[in-house]
């Protein structure tokens, strides 16, 4: 009689946990299931464009760079601040590597790196003045975002610089070659799909098994499965997409590589806990003996660097380094991080939701432009989306607070 | 026939908070045109008793009535005192620091047509009141550029203009130096002759002996007298004893003290006030902290004990910080946090909010914050670890929460105390300073915090506690420090220690 009441209570107990856990959560997995339902309704509205192959290709290619800077920006927005300044280095990287190369005929290992670097500086230069002179970085940020676009057109003298170099517009339009030769099915493309998914459910489950040895599982194993399963099985049918048309695109693996880097750094380093506490609660960081002026400033350089890669992409893209280049990406790159769930006063925000963010501004952009609808209504409709992701955010947690 | 007439009745006021009785029956009788003085230590309710009268608290969310001339009356909100002539000057000025003088005497109070200010009459006007208490600045002045002695009869400008006719000033010269104290007096006593009445509250029983002509004093959330000063003489002994006559109410865990050798010395430690570099918030404290030690700090709010603490961890607070910090006899740098983490100290914050804890993150993230390292290998945290050490510290401090992936936000003020201190076990220092640890929460968590204090005093470690509730540290403490105005006043061991002798101290100030 006992033991029945105490079994009823603990499944009782186990599924109030649930639904803790999925009230706690729900902005995650909303993200997910947002991100989907808005796939399926371009696929349906496309009439089956959205992932055909070709076009599956063009969204990678197409948001690769919003994507890679959203991990930066992820990262300031976190810390508390925000980089308008993203824009105007994407355009100048790319007049910087016009110039190098086709100017100057400099190889691209040499200028890749003096790319990088130079983004990194810039980004140095502007965290200098947030973190240790303490002055806002909007206004920090907005003055480089002046500074770059005019150094821009300077660099560039008004005009616009290329072709690039075959080998630097791989960078962005190659694809993986196929040691296997498919020519209908590149089948190492398949493969390292199947082995990434492979490898997220293998350190996924390692993760789970390591945590239960020694204290309670925080998401429920149906969650676990469903979230996981899911995500391979997207990985794995999209892999097939791809691989029946060119293979992965460059771009793809570079994407795949930083976004994981980036997980990684958030989730598991020191730094990245640390990042996430100055926006949490500067004051009470600064009395736990965090450096917080060092982190902020370096939290910069790292988002100059991002935006110099993707910089350089934009240009091997487009083979060619424009004045226009990188205008209003700013404010792709901040909206996206904001759909993905951070919080404009730090301390909140994931790679995962950030990335999703992205994708969904991306899938958002795609879809209308072959659907036909205007830029004047796409413009329209990417607004409302982003201010309902944030009111559904703040709705939630005053929610959560009452 | 005039005796009995009184401007303001509170009878049988009662203001509860959640597990907390902030104010149980309390009277408070004010007669028209006196000066009328509020005392009592800090917690005792008297402020919490202002903002119930001025309808911060509105009615209905207290027991009791209030008698304002004559009527009774239901405050909804300050707009409705401040109609009915009831005016209070706050501790903390609420002045905008950019705005002109006489932008700030009208302040939602606007002398305007249609919309439109009026300024000639906004500044003629200003400028007349300005005259009534004594400032001769133009009233164009913009508030940042002159003194808080002065920012404080802009207050009291701006309460004119409201027609006030029960004017309340809580410590109202907590921050000025002498001589502005004594004009701001002579002001009320002006007032006084104009037959405006005032509710002075004050820890300064010199001032009160000067300008009151009655006295209650409050303790506990209880008024337990009323004074006459016109029929009676009060001396200050008195109204010490009344202040703290209680008998320690709480309890607390018995320790037999095992001291060991000095720890810690801090040597002629001054800092300056951080905006204010000619202030001296700190001045040439000499403390000396032993092995197995508690050691209190005691002294009213604003007396420098936290801005004590803060220059000596990491000097995160103030500037032109001079003096030496000596552990286990070597002197040790403390320039910055880490440093100071390093030298083994760790300071506990009062304000666990603002500057303990990061509210939206984990109770795990939160412990492991100061000391990252412990549970991480090349920068990479080991997740096992770090939640191997929250469930250590779950467990030692009996932290109640359902997990330790909870927000802190989400816990009670004892809890979250707890996490506060698991934080700086964690770091491993030898010595804690514990600012106001007890603040703000129940009794049976005080209990609970009181028992880890002694415990981390019979591993050895040297405890300084600052606190402003007295029982706390003649309970606690092995040996107690009385500071004042940025100097240590006194110094007592426990066996000397009494209510009585500290606010003796702390009343009389330097002049001992």
């Amino acid at each position: 009689m006992t033991s029945v009441s105490s079994d009823k209570l603990e499944r009782q107990k186990s599924r109030a946990s649930v639904a803790v856990y999925l009230k706690t959560h729900i902005r995650e997995y909303g993200m997910l299931v947002a991100l989907v339902a808005i796939m399926a309704f371009f696929q349906f509205g496309t009439n089956g464009v959205l992932l055909k192959p070709l076009n599956l290709t063009n969204l990678f290619l197409q948001n690769s760079y919003i994507i890679i800077m959203a991990l930066g920006m992820l990262l300031v927005i976190v810390c508390g601040h925000i980089d308008l300044s993203v824009g105007s280095v994407v355009g100048f990287v790319g007049a910087l590597a016009a110039v190098m190369m086709v100017s100057y005929k400099l190889p691209i290992f040499v200028t890749v790196p003096v790319c990088l670097l130079v983004g990194a500086l810039i980004g140095a230069a502007q965290g200098y003045w947030i973190a240790y002179w303490r002055i806002p970085s909007f206004v920090v940020t907005l003055a480089g975002m002046l500074v770059f676009k005019g150094l821009t057109l300077a660099l560039l003298e008004g005009q616009s610089i290329g072709p690039f170099p075959k080998s630097f517009q791989a960078l962005s339009s190659g694809f993986i070659p196929d040691p296997f030769g498919g020519e209908n099915l590149r089948i190492f493309s398949l493969l390292l799909g199947v082995a990434a998914a492979g490898g997220m459910l293998y350190f996924g489950l390692r993760a789970r098994a390591k945590q239960a040895k020694f204290s309670e599982v925080e998401e429920p194993l149906g969650f676990f499965l469903g979230r996981n399963g899911v995500i391979a099985v997207a990985v794995v049918f999209i892999a097939y997409l791809l691989a029946t048309y060119n293979g992965l695109p460059n771009v793809l693996i570079t994407m795949a590589v930083l976004i994981s880097a980036y997980t990684f750094f958030t989730n598991k380093s020191v730094m990245g806990r640390r990042i996430y506490a100055i926006g949490g609660n500067e004051k009470a960081a600064k009395l736990s003996g965090i450096k917080t002026e060092r982190l902020t400033f370096l939290t910069f350089a790292n988002m100059g660097m991002l935006a110099a890669l993707a910089g350089l992409i934009f240009a091997a893209r487009l083979n060619t380094a424009t004045p226009k280049a990188g205008v209003a990406f700013e404010l792709d790159v901040i909206a996206a991080v904001f759909i993905g769930g951070a919080s404009m006063s730090g301390g909140v925000g994931k790679i995962t939701g950030a990335v999703i963010g992205a994708f969904i501004m991306g899938v958002m952009n795609n879809g209308m432009s072959i659907m036909g609808v205007g830029i004047d209504w796409q413009q329209v409709i990417k607004g409302l989306v982003l201010l309902a992701a944030v009111i559904f955010d703040v709705y939630n947690k005053s929610k959560g607070e009452s | 026939m005039d005796g009995m007439d009184s401007i303001l009745e509170m009878r049988g006021i009662t203001k509860t908070f959640p597990g907390v009785k902030a104010l149980d029956n309390v009277n408070l009788k004010v007669r028209r045109g006196e000066i009328h003085a509020l005392v009592g230590e800090n917690g005792a309710g008297k402020s919490t008793l202002m903002k119930v009268l001025s309808g911060v608290y509105p009615h209905g969310s207290y027991d009791g009535d209030i008698l304002y001339d004559g009527e009774v009356q239901s405050f909804r909100g300050i707009a409705d005192s401040e109609r009915a002539g009831v005016i209070i000057i706050h501790q903390e000025l609420a002045l905008v620091p950019l705005l002109s003088i006489a932008e700030n005497i009208f302040l939602g109070n606007e002398i305007d047509r249609h919309g439109i200010i009026d300024w000639p009459t906004t500044f003629a006007r200003s400028d007349a009141l300005l005259s009534k208490v004594g400032l001769s600045d133009p009233s164009s002045t913009l508030v940042t550029n002159i003194g808080v002695g002065k920012q404080q009869l802009v207050e009291i400008a701006k309460a004119l203009s409201k027609r006030v006719k029960l004017l309340i000033l809580d410590e109202p010269t907590a921050s000025l130096q002498e001589n502005d104290s004594q004009k701001l007096l002579d002001l009320l006593l002006e007032f006084k002759a104009q037959g405006i009445t005032s509710i002075l509250i004050s820890h300064k029983l010199n001032e009160i002996n000067r300008v009151a002509d009655s006295i209650t004093v409050l303790r506990d959330g209880a008024a337990v007298s009323s004074l006459d000063c016109n029929t009676e003489t009060i001396d200050e002994a008195r109204i010490i004893k009344d202040m703290v006559g209680r008998d320690l109410a709480h309890r607390y865990p018995e320790r037999t003290p095992q001291i060991g050798d000095v720890l810690m010395e801090v040597t002629d430690w001054t800092a300056h006030h951080p905006q204010h570099p000619e202030r001296r918030v700190v001045d040439g404290v000499n403390m000396t902290v032993r092995r197995g030690e508690v050691v209190g700090i005691a002294g009213l709010m604003g007396s420098g004990r936290t801005e004590l603490a803060m220059s000596i961890f990491g000097r995160s607070y103030g500037q032109n910080i001079s003096g030496q910090v000596k552990m286990n006899g070597r002197p040790v740098a403390v320039s910055v946090v880490g440093q100071a983490i390093a030298a083994g100290i760790a300071y506990v914050t009062e304000d666990r909010k603002a500057l303990g804890l990061v509210l939206d993150e984990t109770v795990v993230k939160n412990i492991t914050l100061s000391n990252l390292n412990q549970v991480s290998a090349h920068g990479v945290i080991d997740d096992s670890a770090e939640r191997r050490v929250a469930l250590d510290f779950r467990n030692r401090l009996n932290i109640r929460t359902p997990s330790v992936f909870q927000k802190v936000g989400n816990l009670s003020g004892g809890n979250q105390q707890k996490v506060v201190l698991s934080k700086w076990l964690f770091a491993e220092p030898q010595l804690l300073i514990l600012d106001e640890p007890t603040r703000g929460i129940d009794v049976g968590a005080k209990f609970e915090i009181y028992t880890i204090i002694n415990q981390l005093a019979s591993e050895g470690k040297g405890v300084v506690m600052i606190s402003s509730e007295m029982p706390e540290l003649l309970g606690m403490c092995d040996r107690i420090y009385v500071m004042n105005e940025g100097a240590f006043v006194g110094e007592l061991s426990a066996a000397e220690a009494s209510q009585e002798k500290i606010m003796s101290m702390i009343v009389r100030g330097r002049l001992q």
